[in-house]
């Protein structure tokens, strides 16, 4: 029995049934049921290994289903580098009782002992026999009842023969053909395309909408509801262009505008909430002091600053959605397709079992985008046009200007250094608006009113207010508590709330800041105490698992040692959330003579515990580090009064490929060990990577991101 | 609303549109060729190039009557036999994508370069994918796909 004493994930506690996640029909096809999306990051690759492996099945025969509301289990968002200790700890629990348990169908049925069978592509042969029978010919497709063992046995790593060897490609040829449909594929005849007609900013309302101009649009429809204006055709081209005119027949109050106060000033001045963060947890306790300035040895400060920065997902979102009066159908990239249908329903005041909401594919997410907020945009369309199915897409402009932010951020950092030139104590102050915006349920129809669509609607429900997180290493101060064994340690989380732009979570949360300022601060203190950064590093690290990455980084990299003339090295380590992956990053960096980075060699090297999907593994290290490279070198939304300005890949830049450097991955595979989640372990340390790399590279120390030819300009200049 | 005869994927098509629509849409929605992906609408992104007379073109603003008499060739018209084509088994071969949404224009791209040049160093590789905007990280395996035909071309494996 599973219960939540004996949570080996909180997926069992909720499903605890085994057909909750595997279901084999007659004829033998296995699906793999999880609450957990595919976003690119080949969850479901790595869940069909673990499934195919435990039940002794061809990895083809195995499928993962789409989540579906009513049929996947509700497994919340996909998020927090969960999936792997979630979906795949549940997967492997349920599919390794399914086996044991038709073992001992299929022993029953042949009339021996368990012992003498064995299982090969789904067919259990007594052993030196013909006789035999097939999985599809025990369940006949029929569920099987029982409940998933949490203590069932599981194959050990030195039986594995897919678990960390085998290369799935089934995924990627449709992408590469072309085949894959994304959501932004699914129109089909009758499908009426749709269209956003947005506000100038945040804040705007429609004064009028001079309907007589509109006269002329022919098979354009119009939605309105309050604020909310949207247009749909047959025609997907009429209805880009209808917007145009739409927007022009429109005026808007647009005072006030936002706020163009600095928002770092902000940060450290406005009211906040206040938090000491112990063992990576806040408590609703006093602030302690900082300590005096000890007499001996030296004390030394720094502020780093992180602008807010965007997910800026390669597809623009989008959403299909069909009512037929009855029932709203929403087909979503959303990574949460249960909290969705919780706010949809809310909005669109249906019960939670008359909206059905489907995953389908959408461009990579890296954190809650404007997937969600399409979802509703095409769910008020289909309503307003009810029996016709609605394929409602953002445009560029909508995605870059209108998707929840990642927080911008300030983090103060103070540490001492004794005497013997080691970390007497350690403080780490990090301010930043929440990284919680999903659209989650909660009181005062929290789920709905972060929605975008919401506040503009006649019955307008507004944003709520954000709630401080207090759970281990959750968003701001995620890795605001360094895995360095200082014996003294005052970690601080302020949430400063009301600031100028619409933010949520993106990939990191609050790590990717902590870890720049922590990892830029350690190499700072590796200096004022005359040691090399990973001797430093390794000084204060006790768990045998980082120093092993750190090392081995350092160790392909070259480091210490010279790097070429005009280079500087760099290097950086966390394990993400404390409990996450292991990563250490190091880089090879210049500047040029216009003042740009040029990043020319990176090392990772990464623990994930037991290894599934090997190419998996290290496209999502990879993918983070290049990730982090460019919000490092580049990325900043910028605003004015008027709206936001970063508004197209030219106002808002990343990263291209002659500028994306050779990369190294070393993979320390731990068969047996449990899974660490891996999406997110090397976006933080590529930046501090990246900026101690500059300063060995030039003598700049900057502290304040984009790493970006005016922040190199005026650190040179001062 | 016209009458416009297109040649996509080496047929000739006739699709009844107005041929101030950009190229990618009506390949997109009139013919079905949803290979082709629409990621800004600006020329930004690379997401939407497709092959015109052998070169890589982004199509999400020329208007389709520009393309008329032109051969078109879209990610669709690259595969082979029902198999996918050299360029799109290296893709899946060095595991060059994530979510795969940049991957069609990539692969379209890819092919342009090495039409043009069968033997390109990795300045010319990376310079010809710098249009392309990926997302997801995958550029060092593109580079490795991109490396492992130039390489099969050398050895004669792979026809140039």
């Amino acid at each position: 029995m599973n219960d939540s004493t004996n949570p080996r994930t909180p997926s069992l506690a909720e499903h605890p049934g085994v057909d909750d996640w595997i279901s084999i029909d007659a004829d033998g096809r296995v699906t793999v049921h999880t609450g957990k999306v595919d976003i690119g990051q080949r969850i479901s690759t790595a869940l069909a290994i673990i499934a195919a492996e435990e039940l002794d099945v061809a990895l083809a025969s195995v499928r993962v289903a789409r989540p579906r509301t009513g049929t996947a289990p509700d497994e919340g968002f996909t998020s927090g580098s969960n999936s792997m200790q979630e979906s795949g700890v549940a997967v492997r629990l349920a599919a390794a009782t399914v086996r044991r348990h038709l073992v001992t169908r299929a022993a029953a049925r042949l009339g021996v002992g368990a012992e003498q069978l064995e299982v090969t592509d789904g067919l259990v042969r007594v052993r030196d026999t013909n006789r035999s029978v097939s999985f599809g010919e025990l369940t006949g497709g029929a569920p099987l009842g029982i409940a998933v063992d949490p203590d069932v046995i599981t194959k050990s790593p030195d039986a594995h023969r897919l678990v960390g060897a085998v290369r799935p490609v089934g995924g990627l040829e449709g992408l590469a053909t072309g085949a894959t449909r994304f959501v932004h594929d699914l129109a089909e005849p009758g499908t009426l395309h749709a269209r956003v007609v947005r506000p100038p900013h945040y804040h705007a309302r429609l004064e009028a909408l001079d309907e007589s101009s509109l006269a002329s649009l022919g098979d354009v429809q119009v939605v309105r509801d309050g604020s909310f204006v949207a247009v749909a055709s047959p025609d997907e081209y009429r209805a880009v262009r209808a917007v145009e005119r739409v927007a022009a027949a429109a005026t808007w109050i647009t005072a006030p505008g936002l706020d163009t106060t600095d928002v770092f000033r902000r940060l450290i001045e406005d009211p906040r909430e206040s938090f000491p963060v112990v063992d990576g947890v806040p408590l609703r306790e006093p602030v302690p002091e900082e300590r005096p300035e000890p007499v001996g040895g030296a004390t030394l400060r720094a502020r780093y600053e992180r602008p807010y920065q965007m997910h800026a997902s390669l597809a623009p979102s989008a959403a299909r959605a069909h009512f037929d009066g009855e029932t709203m159908r929403v087909w979503t990239h959303s990574q949460g397709i249960y909290p969705l249908r919780a706010s949809l329903a809310d909005v669109l005041d249906l019960p939670r079992e008359r909206v059905v909401v489907e995953h389908a594919l959408g461009s990579g997410c890296y954190g809650h985008n404007g997937a969600d907020d399409a979802a509703l945009d095409a769910a008020l369309v289909a309503r307003a046009l009810r029996g016709k199915t609605v394929l409602l897409k953002w445009s560029r402009e909508d995605e870059h200007a209108w998707e929840p932010y990642s927080s911008a951020m300030v983090v103060d950092l103070r540490a001492d250094l004794d005497d013997s030139g080691a970390v007497s104590y350690w403080s780490h102050e990090t301010f930043s608006d929440t990284h919680r915006g999903r659209p989650r349920a909660g009181p005062n129809r929290a789920g709905a009113g972060r929605l975008l669509a919401s506040r503009y609607l006649a019955d307008a429900v507004m944003p709520p207010r954000a709630e401080p997180n207090l759970a281990h290493h959750a968003g701001i101060h995620r890795n605001a508590d360094p895995l360095y064994a200082f014996a003294n340690r005052r970690i601080v989380k302020h949430l400063v709330r009301d600031l100028p732009l619409r933010v949520s979570a993106m990939r990191t949360l609050g790590a990717y800041a902590n870890v720049f300022a922590a990892e830029s601060f350690m190499d700072e203190l590796a200096e004022a105490a005359g040691v090399d950064p990973l001797a430093f590093r390794l000084r204060h690290l006790e768990d045998p698992r980082a120093r092993e990455v750190l090392a081995a980084a350092a160790q392909r990299m070259g480091m210490p040692g010279p790097a070429p003339h005009g280079r500087g090295r760099g290097l950086a380590f966390a394990q993400y959330k404390n409990s996450k992956a292991y990563a250490a990053v190091a880089v090879e960096a210049s500047v040029d003579d216009t003042a740009r980075v040029r990043l020319h060699r990176a090392v990772i090297a990464a623990d994930a515990g037991e290894v599934v999907d090997r190419e998996g593994l290290r496209a999502q290290l990879e993918g983070g580090f290049v990730q982090g490279a460019s919000w490092t070198l580049h990325e900043a939304v910028r605003h004015d009064s008027g709206g936001i300005t970063s508004r197209d890949w030219e106002s808002y830049p990343i990263l291209r490929f002659d500028e994306v450097p050779e990369v190294e991955t070393i993979i320390v595979d731990r068969p047996g060990a449990p899974f660490l989640g891996a999406g997110e372990a090397t976006s933080g340390p590529a930046a501090a990577a990246i900026a101690n790399a500059v300063f060995a590279a030039t003598g700049l120390r900057l502290r304040r991101l984009p790493l970006d030819p005016d922040a190199i300009r005026r650190a040179a200049m001062s | 609303m016209s009458e416009l005869r297109l040649q996509v994927n080496g047929r000739e098509r006739t699709v009844d549109v107005d041929p101030a629509t950009p190229l990618a849409y009506v390949l997109r929605n009139q013919l079905g060729l949803t290979g082709v992906k629409v990621g800004c609408g600006l020329e930004q992104c690379g997401a939407c190039a497709v092959l015109v007379d052998g070169e890589s073109v982004h199509t999400c603003v020329a208007p389709a009557g520009q393309f008329a008499g032109r051969s078109i060739v879209t990610v669709e018209g690259l595969v082979e036999n029902g198999e996918p084509g050299p360029v799109q088994r290296a893709f899946v071969e060095a595991g060059a994508a994530q979510c795969g949404y940049c991957t069609p224009g990539l692969v379209v791209a890819v092919t342009a370069l090495l039409a043009r040049v069968p033997d390109p160093d990795d300045t010319a590789i990376r310079t010809a994918l710098s249009p392309h905007l990926c997302r997801c990280g995958s550029h060092a395996q593109v580079m490795a796909a991109v490396r492992a035909l130039v390489s099969g071309t050398r050895s004669g494996r792979v026809g140039g």
